[in-house]
């Protein structure tokens, strides 16, 4: 697509006109005998701009008509910043906890047998099939201090609900399924023959596990890193019931989206959600970076 | 996985099973001491325990805390079976839309060639990467009263924003890439030559898509509006920004059981949130067999 | 070093790998397992190597005369080469061959220099010395199975196990490197066993051949020895052509006496290239035949005859100035004389 803009050596009228439109030259020379092409690509592309196109970009206008001041005055406010600390924070505090735990699950449902593994297997995904508002207040009455996981950690000081550690749990409990359904596939498929061969070359099973299965593991594990941490980011539903929302302290940054816009401060909301726009969009291509590589790397 | 797999969220391809002979015992050379693999199975178990189990269990707990009756006459209150009722609606309008969508975006995707169409295919992703609460956010600021369409909409007596319509866009952006991003790698795996063959034999489009492409793909598609339907019934952030929050009248389930919470009403909220649990568990239960059944035919 | 196993027995669930096998390599030789698959040959290299285990009471496996049986693959001090070569897809060239040294006990590894030195030897040895810096994705097959060679010797193995080491390669570079290592051997003489179902590989390059069969050893003997005197029908059957007749076949087709036996029962085995052919009119011995086909293509002629008397179609071949001598097409009648043949019927023994 990007070399439709440089300049090209004009070889002739037809040339010239052709390199113009490549998306409608490469409809016509790709002559299927199919039809619906039009039909379907059309409908693909107005459904995907007026749902999802439009309004993301009525986002950046909305920020694109404010002064750079007026922008940097509602996103760098100490309470905006409070939130950015605790929401980035939090998410890259859970995602790293996932990948420890992922890695685990992924590990002993792919490797060890047991009774009811299948049922467990299916479990793993409750996260992306429950909805986040019953998570919120099934996680909340759980760690409440008078809650059954709650009232055995009051005793020792440690509050979770209306806490930072609150909204540390939700995150990890949402992003819990990402690291292991991303690691899960690519441990299956791995091949036997390499651990066999680390073993034949006189390496223990640590050492095994250590410098050859966790490196071949690294991308799918990344990966999952990535995914859990941008979903972290931006919900919702699981953290509000369980955080307390005070502002500076457990205040997440879609929930000071929100409270902006009850305030009537459509912009103030705009600016701040720009930059977690900006944030995970820039993660989106980070993951997409990381799948390239790791299938670049592991293609044998 | 291709790079539309990004954010694959609940649509992690099926587990394949292993292609390779399989071996009845794994030989001793690559198996872990009994000691590590009862340790690490108790670990990860103990983990899901708190993590997964205990969350859903006290849901039912809760919500029969006091006794079967209560928990019916919270389920039977005006208020939630109107939130029932406009979940449902929602639902019903926002997944035939995403399966029309998906139906369409795959086949323009995977039965043709055209430039662009990497991009497309991240574009049609893009959903997931934003903030349900973001999601809710840009309608307020295209239909909401200070928004583009805000004072047209408003001279000609129409709501979006604080309405059913806005309540249904914001479901529909989340739920968004569901359907397509199971059918697009699953037709790109079956290719195009039996839509070749059906057209070559005479069939015409229609004939070749609702005979040949629809039955190829009927377990993928399933798939994939079960997802969309979970993610619809639950959906929370974004609804919770374009609602309004009028009870009886825009408050879907989660709405619902997010106001009875707040007003101390634990038991009904419970009593609604178990109600969603319940359809977590018919979705989950449906993937795994679809699951298994793909397995078992690969 | 010698490598002996003693009464193997495997079993996978209900599938038995492995009956009672027995196997006897002197130190220095090249020595090929042959057999169709599922005959159990990898297995029994696999139990050899460590990597899996005979079944509890059934055999032992010895190395130089010391009980292995128990030890685990790292501590037998094997080389072993997997058929899909199993190199470390995330290590370059020289990663993987230094690999084996790098995790070795900090008293028993060598300095990095000494790593380097000894990886760079060994891939100049596999000749690949210019390709140290490359990962196992930027290699061709054949490349990559000399690096899991070369990994396999960095641990200065007493036994050379090799699973299927060409299957995987297309049939050009699969004759080039069953001659290199043939020459490598040569050079390095250690214990070697290689593993194929492929029998001209056998043939061509090792000392000795094991031929297995459905959980068992079939025969055991030179290239020559298997060749030459098969010990029963499968080995016959699994080596070559081979042309199946009733005995009653031969009756005035042998040129030897003892061999036909004038209405003796049972079969016999000729291969193709053991059969003379000769005009029919210039009499002599040699049961009558019709030319039912000719192919012509390649270095031999191949001729598909039927005997009158019999109505059995047999294959031969012979050289193709042999055939221009001879001078015949389809439907001329000649006569068959068998050079050689084969009874496995005790009373019936060549």
């Amino acid at each position: 697509m990007a070399s439709t803009f440089e300049p090209i050596p004009a070889r002739g009228p037809r040339a010239d006109s052709v390199t113009r439109f490549p998306v409608m030259t490469a409809a016509r020379s790709s002559r299927s005998i199919l039809p619906g092409f039009g039909l379907s690509l059309g409908f693909t592309l107005a459904y995907l701009g007026l749902i999802v196109l439009v309004p993301l970009s009525a986002a950046f206008l909305k920020t694109a008509g404010m002064s750079a001041h007026d922008f940097l005055a509602a996103v760098g406010s100490s309470r905006v910043m409070a939130a950015y600390r605790l929401s980035f924070g939090a998410s890259l505090a859970a995602a790293s906890v996932n990948v420890v735990f992922g890695f685990l699950v992924a590990w002993v449902l792919v490797r060890y047998p047991f009774p009811g593994k299948r049922l467990v297997d299916a479990l793993v995904d409750l996260p992306f099939a429950l909805p986040t508002a019953v998570a919120g207040i099934a996680l909340t009455s759980l760690y409440a201090s008078n809650g059954w996981i709650g009232r055995w950690l009051a005793p020792l000081g440690v509050k979770v609900a209306f806490t930072w550690a609150g909204v540390f749990v939700a995150l990890t409990f949402i992003g819990l399924p990402f690291v292991v359904r991303t690691v899960q596939p690519v441990l299956q498929e791995l091949e036997p023959e390499i651990e066999e061969a680390a073993a034949t070359l006189g390496a223990s099973r640590w050492q095994a596990v250590s410098r050859i299965l966790l490196p071949e593991l690294a991308p799918s594990l990344l990966t999952g890193f990535a995914l859990a941490f941008a979903r972290a980011l931006g919900e919702y539903g699981s953290v509000v019931f369980i955080a307390g929302n005070m502002p500076m302290k457990t205040e997440i940054v879609p929930l000071l989206i929100i409270t902006k816009l009850e305030q009537y401060d459509y912009r103030g909301a705009t600016a701040i959600a720009v930059v977690m726009l900006v944030s995970s969009f820039l993660l989106l291509l980070l993951i997409n970076l990381l799948q390239k590589w790791s299938r670049r790397s592991l293609a044998i | 996985m291709a790079p539309s797999d990004l954010f694959a969220l609940a649509s992690a391809p099926p587990t394949v099973p292993h292609r390779r002979r399989a071996r009845a015992v794994q030989p001793r050379a690559t198996r872990d001491p009994a000691v590590a693999r009862w340790l690490l199975t108790a670990i990860a178990l103990l983990f899901l325990t708190f993590f997964l189990v205990l969350p859903l269990a006290v849901v039912f707990v809760e919500a029969f805390s006091h006794g079967i009756g209560r928990y019916l006459s919270s389920i039977a209150e005006p208020d939630a079976l109107s939130a029932i009722r406009l979940t449902l609606l929602t639902v019903a309008i926002v997944v035939p839309a995403n399966v029309v969508f998906g139906l369409a975006a795959a086949w323009a995707i995977t039965k043709f060639k055209f430039a662009g169409k990497s991009l497309l295919i991240t574009l049609i992703d893009l959903p997931f990467a934003v903030s349900p609460v973001i999601a809710g956010l840009i309608y307020v600021l295209v239909f909401g009263a200070q928004g583009w369409f805000g004072p047209w909409l408003i001279a000609h007596n129409l709501r979006v924003i604080f309405a059913v319509p806005g309540i249904v866009l914001a479901t529909t952006f989340v739920t968004f890439p569901f359907v397509a991003r199971e059918l697009i790698p699953l037709m790109q795996s079956q290719g195009t030559d039996e839509e070749y063959s059906a057209v070559t034999l005479g069939a015409s489009g229609w004939q070749t898509f609702w005979r040949v492409t629809l039955p190829n793909i009927r377990w993928g598609l399933l798939y994939g509006v079960i997802l969309c339907n979970a993610r619809a019934l639950g959906e929370f952030g974004a609804v919770s920004v374009v609602s309004g929050h009028i009870r009886g009248e825009t408050n879907t389930m989660p709405l619902h059981v997010e106001i009875l919470y707040n007003d101390y009403n634990i038991t009904g909220a419970f009593a609604v949130a178990s109600l969603l649990a319940l359809l977590a568990l018919v979705t989950l239960g449906v993937k795994s067999v679809l699951e298994w059944r793909q397995a078992g035919s690969a | 070093m010698s490598i002996e196993a003693h009464n193997i027995r495997k079993r996978f669930g209900l599938f038995t790998a492995l009956d009672g096998v027995d196997l006897n390599v002197p130190a220095g030789k090249l020595v090929a397992l042959l057999g169709p698959s599922g005959s159990g040959k990898t297995t029994l290299l696999r139990i050899i190597a460590g990597l899996e285990f005979p079944d509890p009471g059934s055999g032992r496996v010895l190395f130089h005369g010391d009980d292995v049986t128990d030890l685990p693959a790292g501590r037998r001090k094997v080389g072993f080469v997997f058929q899909h070569y199993a190199l470390f897809r995330h290590m370059s060239v020289f990663e993987n061959v230094a690999f084996g040294l790098r995790v070795r006990g900090r008293r028993e590894r060598p300095s990095d220099a000494a790593i380097s030195e000894r990886v760079h030897r060994l891939l100049e040895l596999v000749q690949l010395d210019g390709l140290a810096g490359r990962y196992p994705s930027q290699l061709s097959g054949g490349q990559r199975q000399r690096v899991a060679l070369a990994r396999a010797l960095a641990v200065e193995p007493k036994v050379l196990l090799l699973d299927e080491p060409f299957g995987a390669l297309d049939a050009r570079v699969r004759k080039d490197l069953r001659r290199w290592l043939r020459r490598f051997h040569d050079e390095i003489h250690l214990t070697t066993i290689f593993v194929t179902h492929d029998q001209e590989e056998a043939l061509e390059i090792a000392d000795e051949v094991v031929i297995m069969n459905q959980a068992r050893v079939e025969q055991v003997g030179t290239p020559q020895q298997v060749y030459d005197r098969p010990a029963n029908p499968f080995v016959y059957q699994f080596l070559g052509n081979v042309n199946v007749m009733r005995a009653p076949a031969l009756a005035g087709a042998a040129r030897r006496p003892g061999v036909a036996a004038e209405g003796a029962e049972g079969q016999i085995y000729v291969r193709p290239h053991d059969i003379e052919l000769t005009p029919h009119a210039s009499g002599g011995s040699g049961a009558a035949a019709i030319v039912r086909h000719i192919h012509a293509a390649g270095p031999h002629a191949r001729l598909i005859v039927e005997q009158v008397e019999t109505r059995e179609q047999v294959e031969v071949e012979i050289s193709r100035s042999e055939l221009a001598a001879l001078g015949v097409r389809v439907s001329d009648l000649v006569r068959l004389r068998l050079r050689q043949a084969h009874s496995f019927e005790e009373d019936y023994a060549i």
